[in-house]
């Protein structure tokens, strides 16, 4: 199994790396942000056992990353408007 | 009857300096926060005396304006950080809450001393911050002054606080285990005391909050060394960004402070009513609501700094939504006076004066949050006197009242009752003298962190300078009676009030392991039907 998410990390490493060499515009970001999301998630849900962990665990995570998502999309809510006037 | 203390309690059951350094007992570890934060009051306290002094008269006469600059700065770094924050949690609440859910001790009571000494450790460096200089940058370290223009003790500063915080997040984490792990049998979450509840939605913010303030201050420690660019502009940063990550935590921190504080409010009023506290599930679920609300309205730190006028209107809606969780709270104390059997012993003054003085703190906190009138308002004395009324005016108030309504407890001795009334009265009106003023003078126009002003102001600012003295003879009062009365006070019965909740039906003061025997509880919180 670990060996498994190990692969798949390496994997999705390699495409990370594989289409930086194409110029996507404005999704260059987005779709190098996503790879990295779902790399972390891979990481949090079995090289650390959040899947095997008890409810009050996954909750105290989904609180964590929830917080950081409330100062990541209130910020912007500055940053992307700001040109708007 | 006359009272008698047990023969053994946390006390006396071991003497010397090594057995309380080295103690794991959640009661001794508060004392201990309580020793700490006392000498940190009164440093807070000498650079308010300072202003104060400076205030009376329009010109500078007193200090310069760096030295002034730096006064400001380290009362709000002293008084926030070493005080306000600590004060309800660290010491009221680290006495108590194994006390009123039925426990022995916190969940991790190493985890609980190496707090004590990591909150020791960052003031050691703040303090040398302060020795060595001083900092100058106001308690917000706001970029690009404490990047590039500012040539004080920074850094000092900021590692003190970076290490602080963790005694913060250490506390949280404890106390957060603590109340899911560790309730007596029968005590469910709905008969828990309320008290118990805000100390819950605090350590929810302050380990969810503190982390925050803490990359932030690492980030403003690689930038004025490395020369990375996160805040400056030149270097490819943005110095707003670095209020949006400061208030992040620093908002949410006002209700670290504030939110204990009502707890100790909920307990005063039923026990001084002698009734169940009016709408006890959402008294309950607004310390909740406030702690989530809380990090949702930091934008409005950050009005007239530049931020996007729509972000602005966001979050100028959800300020006025935190609003409401609070006003529940005040609304149900004032219910539960009604057809109460009200007695005006001293803890219940000092929650009188809280709930005035929070109610003010909180309508003026409703004016800064419109956009408009703010920018009127922006840096004027009128958001000190806000702050004030919330923080002094509320946290300190609740803090008195509850080191009077438990000190029977922590002491086993009573406190002399005229004398503490007097006190109650005379901090009820030296603040009211100190800070009313200030929101006359803010309204005025006269912009904070100068240490000269035109001469028009001067009527107002001498009340204010006045006030501040009253005060602070209502602070030095009660250290000189509470300790006087450890000795000398009245033997305190287990029950004094009389009051519900668990840490009542201990003797006072508890013995190490706090019960006898593990209590069952199988009535709810704030029963006072059959006490007598």
């Amino acid at each position: 199994m670990y060996f498994a998410i190990f692969f798949a990390l390496i994997a999705l490493t390699a495409v990370t790396v594989t289409i930086s060499f194409f110029d996507l515009g404005r999704l260059n970001a987005v779709v190098a942000l996503t790879i990295a999301v779902f790399k972390a998630t891979l990481v949090i849900l079995y090289f650390m056992h959040l899947r095997y962990s008890s409810r009050l665990t996954q909750v105290v995570v989904a609180a964590g990353v929830g917080w950081l998502f409330i100062m990541i999309a209130l910020t912007l809510s500055d940053y992307l408007t700001r040109s708007w006037l | 009857m006359i009272p008698k203390q047990p023969r053994t309690h946390y006390l006396n059951i071991s003497y010397g300096f090594k057995s309380w350094l080295f103690t794991t007992d959640h009661k001794r570890i508060g004392l201990l926060y309580l020793v700490s934060i006392t000498l940190f009051f009164f440093v807070g306290g000498a650079f308010a005396t300072i202003i104060r002094l400076e205030l009376a008269t329009p010109q500078g006469d007193l200090v310069q304006a760096e030295t002034y600059n730096k006064l400001f700065t380290m009362h709000g770094v002293m008084m926030i950080f070493f005080f306000l924050i600590p004060a309800v949690p660290a010491v009221l609440g680290n006495f108590l809450i194994p006390l009123m859910i039925g426990a022995k001790d916190v969940a991790f009571p190493r985890l609980n001393l190496l707090s004590w000494y990591i909150f020791n450790l960052g003031a050691l460096f703040t303090i040398y911050a302060v020795v060595s200089g001083g900092v100058d940058t106001g308690w917000t370290f706001y970029t690009p002054y404490s990047t590039t223009y500012s040539n004080t003790h920074v850094l000092a500063t900021g590692v003190g606080i970076f290490i602080t915080g963790f005694s913060s997040i250490l506390t949280g984490l404890n106390f957060i285990v603590t109340i899911h792990m560790m309730r007596a049998p029968g005590m469910n979450w709905f008969r828990l005391p309320l008290f118990v509840w805000a100390h819950y939605a605090t350590s929810l913010i302050q380990v969810l909050g503190t982390p925050v303030i803490a990359i932030t201050v690492l980030l403003l420690a690689f930038e004025r060394v490395v020369r990375i660019g996160i805040f400056d502009p030149a270097l490819g940063g943005d110095p707003v960004l670095f209020q949006h990550l400061f208030w992040f935590y620093s908002h949410p921190a006002v209700y670290i402070m504030v939110l204990p504080a009502m707890g100790v409010v909920s307990e005063l009023v039923a026990a001084f009513t002698r009734k169940s506290i009016f709408g006890y599930d959402l008294v309950a679920f607004a310390s909740i609501a406030i702690a989530v609300f809380g990090f949702l309205v930091w934008g409005h730190h950050l009005f007239v700094s530049g931020q996007s006028v729509y972000a602005g209107m966001i979050f100028s809606f959800l300020s006025y939504a935190v609003a409401i969780p609070s006003a529940v709270k005040v609304f149900n104390w004032t219910a539960t006076l009604y057809k109460g059997s009200v007695s005006y012993q001293t803890p219940m003054l000092y929650a009188f004066g809280f709930i005035g003085l929070f109610t003010i703190g909180g309508l003026t906190g409703l004016f800064l949050a419109a956009m408009g009138l703010d920018i009127h308002l922006t840096d004027t004395y009128f958001v000190v006197a806000h702050f004030h009324y919330i923080m002094v005016g509320g946290t300190i108030m609740a803090y008195l009242g509850g080191l009077h309504y438990w000190w029977p407890k922590i002491s086993g001795r009573m406190y002399p009752e005229g004398w503490a009334k007097l006190g109650a009265l005379i901090v009820f009106v030296g603040f009211n003298l100190t800070f009313f003023p200030q929101f006359l003078l803010g309204y005025m126009g006269m912009p904070r962190r100068y240490h000269a002003y035109p001469e028009e102001f001067q009527v107002l600012n001498v009340m204010s300078s006045a006030g501040a003295s009253i005060l602070a003879v209502g602070y030095i009062l009660p250290m000189v009676y509470l300790i006087w009365s450890m000795r000398y006070g009245p033997i305190a019965s287990s029950n004094p009030w009389p009051a519900t909740g668990l840490e009542w039906q201990t003797s006072s003061p508890p013995p190490t392991e706090n019960f006898e025997e593990i209590p069952v509880v199988t009535w709810e919180a704030y029963e006072f039907a059959g006490q007598e």
